[in-house]
């Protein structure tokens, strides 16, 4: 009995204890949720850059503050500018729209084209795939139709220097014909590389790709690739079996002479089967040399970039085994910020007639911006069939979102 | 052959002595890679000081160097958007791609100016959506920038990791007292009003007190135009403001057909280290410039 009442007379004071204890916990939580919220409230109002860095201005305070532990942390990952940027930059590829619109007027000789034309709008997705691999694809939409000019994963991480892509790759055979229409000094392309290098489209196929750079003498640059491909380059290379693999090699040397001048050197090969039959092969050889010139305290108003570029084949034919030629020299000089003067001669014989070409070129370019130009180029080209032509051709180009920068 | 055995040798000396190969984006950060790093480390820069540094030409001789690099450094907030990346690709250099240890991006504990706030399109120009890259004429950022580089040197090489926090410590002191220097230099002239060229002095301006009230060019990377020409001399005559500041890339003609017309000077200020020969490093930059400023202030009203 007396416990019972031991018990009775505590309860109330263990019960105001309890209600003590939960009011004081209940307190604590509510500041507790406060002070969370103010921290909520100033992470909103935070701007995105990294004014979050916590360094003091006293130049003598600065020296004892140590990093903040999370921006340490991001020095070693990509580059992190804020929240804004996190799901666009990290999580979406760069994409850019290239637009190539193109008009000629004068007499076209044989070789009729459009007056006008939507030749191109070159859609570019570019992204890093992961620590070891970047992948780049660039699809061609025409008026008639939309095909992948160039779609591959580079893995830049690889053992022992080497440097592998594989996919859809334009052949490194020479320069221009890695080039894509809106890197083009010209309109047109040259007529070497209309002749016998598959026109428009160049030699481009499925396959792979390793490179690396070899060991050389101080301050010269010397890259050997070897690609494989799987024999389908249109008007070039036929495959008609699995083993009918077409290859390309090639070797640059680069050097700078001086730190405005460089000269840039390489040798190319290219072999595969030929379309007039799957017992023929066609082989390619190619030579091309560029020599620039951009002085660099003033190298956003002058500079000069001289090219030539030349092409034997070796084409098995059903009865006899042609060897055609075909040359370009061409040279453009930047007048001003926003003036480029050019000009180019090219001769050519044909991959699968005994007919050459010849035709030279000069041109005026206008650059309003680094993402526009509008291009205008007079072309005389005297036709194999002994028909000449006299041609105005310019040209818009324009390009949207971002473009990664292209190699030199 | 016995040239290239002592070219061999000589390449193979700075690994040998466990030196790290730095390799940085502008002499700027380069300057500031050596205070820290001493001879402990080597270190070159891709771009030379009086050249435009959006516009580098992506050589292939800069891949012999990123091909041996432990480290790139880069001013980043897309400042080498236009060649940096196939260099870097191309490098085929596993210790410097993008997320390895190697790649620092050096704006990302700076204090960053001019991010854009709303829409952003090209009608905007050449704009820097990430914010104003030209952050490292805040001296205060170059000691952010100095602290960043010690913890990755440390990481890279933690035998001279105390060499390191000595050299970064003995910068910071050196910083501080020049950093009183200059602002006393400055501190007359703080609310001084100037024009420049490109958007290149934000960090500098807000350190030292003084306002860009114009820029000869319309709009970032578009070129002057006579319309906004004469806005800019209608308001420095407004407003009375006398000087131009010009980076050394930039065509003198329009910031000199405004001085004319205004009574004005030009002033070809230099945004990185190796602008001039004698500006070597990162503490010359400052004082170059500042000398250079607070003495045409003086004579100017």
């Amino acid at each position: 009995m007396r416990r019972f009442l031991i018990i009775l007379s505590i309860c109330p004071a263990l019960a105001a204890q309890d209600a003590a204890e939960l009011l004081a916990k209940m307190k604590a939580m509510e500041a507790r949720i406060q002070a969370l919220e103010k921290e909520v409230a100033a992470l909103k109002t935070a701007p995105a850059a990294p004014a979050a860095v916590t360094v003091s201005e006293a130049p003598q305070e600065k020296s004892a503050e140590p990093l903040p532990p999370a921006l340490g942390q991001r020095t070693s990952t990509l580059p992190y500018y804020g929240p804004a940027v996190q799901s666009s930059k990290i999580f979406n590829p760069d994409m850019a729209a290239i637009g190539t619109f193109a008009g000629a007027a004068g007499s076209p000789g044989s070789r009729p084209g459009y007056a006008l034309e939507m030749s191109e709008a070159e859609v570019a997705v570019q992204a890093i795939v992961d620590p070891y691999a970047r992948a780049d694809f660039f699809f061609s939409f025409g008026e008639k139709g939309v095909e992948l000019e160039e779609g591959y994963l580079t893995l830049s991480a690889l053992p022992g220097g080497f440097q592998a892509r594989a996919g859809k790759m334009r052949a490194v055979f020479g320069k221009v014909n890695t080039f894509h229409l809106h890197t083009l000094p010209w309109v047109d392309r040259p007529l070497v590389t209309q002749n016998l290098l598959g026109g428009e489209e160049g030699i481009s196929d499925a396959g792979l790709s390793i490179s690396r750079i070899l060991p050389a003498p101080k301050g010269v640059f010397l890259e050997a690739t070897a690609q494989v491909y799987r024999g389908d380059s249109e008007g070039v290379f036929q495959s008609y079996r699995r083993d009918n693999l077409g290859t390309v090699g090639r070797l640059r040397g680069y050097r700078d002479l001086s730190e405005s001048t460089n000269i840039d050197l390489g040798a190319s090969y290219a072999r595969g089967h030929s379309p007039l039959g799957p017992s023929l092969t066609t082989q390619l050889y190619g030579l091309d040399a560029t020599l620039r010139w951009k002085p660099l305290r003033r190298a956003i108003y002058h500079s000069f970039l001289a090219r030539t570029e030349a092409v034997w084949g070796r084409a098995q034919q059903p009865e006899a085994v042609a060897k055609p030629f075909g040359y370009y020299v061409s040279g453009e000089y930047q007048l001003a910020r926003r003036w480029l003067v050019g000009g180019r001669f090219d001769r050519s014989d044909r991959l699968e007639s005994a007919l050459r070409d010849t035709g030279g070129s000069i041109l005026l370019t206008y650059r309003p911006s680094e993402f526009s130009q509008i291009r205008g180029q007079i072309r005389r080209t005297r036709y194999g069939e002994r028909m000449t032509a006299n041609e105005f051709l310019f040209q818009f180009q324009y390009s949207i979102g971002a473009h990664g920068a292209h190699p030199f | 052959m016995r040239t290239l055995l002592a070219l061999l040798l000589a390449a193979g000396a700075a690994r040998a002595a466990g030196r790290s190969q730095v390799v940085t984006t502008t002499e700027d950060l380069a300057s500031l890679v050596r205070e820290v790093g001493g001879d402990r480390i080597t270190v070159e820069s891709i771009a030379r000081g009086y050249q435009d540094p959006h516009f580098v030409e992506p050589k292939p001789s800069f891949l012999l160097k990123l091909q041996k690099a432990d480290l790139l450094v880069l001013v980043g907030r897309d400042l080498e958007i236009g060649w940096l990346s196939p260099l870097v690709t191309q490098s085929r250099n596993a210790r410097i791609q993008p997320g390895a240890a190697g790649y620092m991006d050096a704006s990302l504990t700076c204090e960053i100016l001019d991010v854009p706030a709303g829409q952003i399109t090209r009608a905007m120009g050449d704009v820097h959506p990430l914010g104003n890259p030209h952050y490292w004429l805040d001296p205060a950022n170059g000691r952010r920038i100095a602290r960043a580089v010690e913890q990755r040197l440390s990481r890279l090489q933690p035998g001279d990791a105390a060499e390191f926090g000595r050299r970064l410590a003995d910068f910071d002191r050196r910083l501080g007292e020049a950093e009183k220097q200059w602002e006393s230099r400055m501190a007359p002239y703080r609310g001084r009003k100037v024009i420049s060229y490109h958007r290149s002095w934000s960090n500098f301006a807000k350190r030292f007190g003084l306002e860009v009230a114009g820029y000869v060019e319309p709009k970032p990377g578009i070129p002057p135009t006579p319309s906004h020409t004469l806005d800019v001399i209608r308001g420095m005559k407004r407003d009375n403001i006398k000087l131009i500041l010009v980076e050394p890339y930039f065509d003198l003609r329009t910031p000199e057909s405004i001085a004319r017309q205004t009574g004005g000077q030009v002033v070809v200020l230099l945004p990185s280290v190796g602008g001039v020969k004698e500006v070597k490093d990162y503490f010359q930059l400052f004082d170059y410039n500042i000398n250079l400023l607070a003495g045409l202030f003086a004579k100017v009203p």
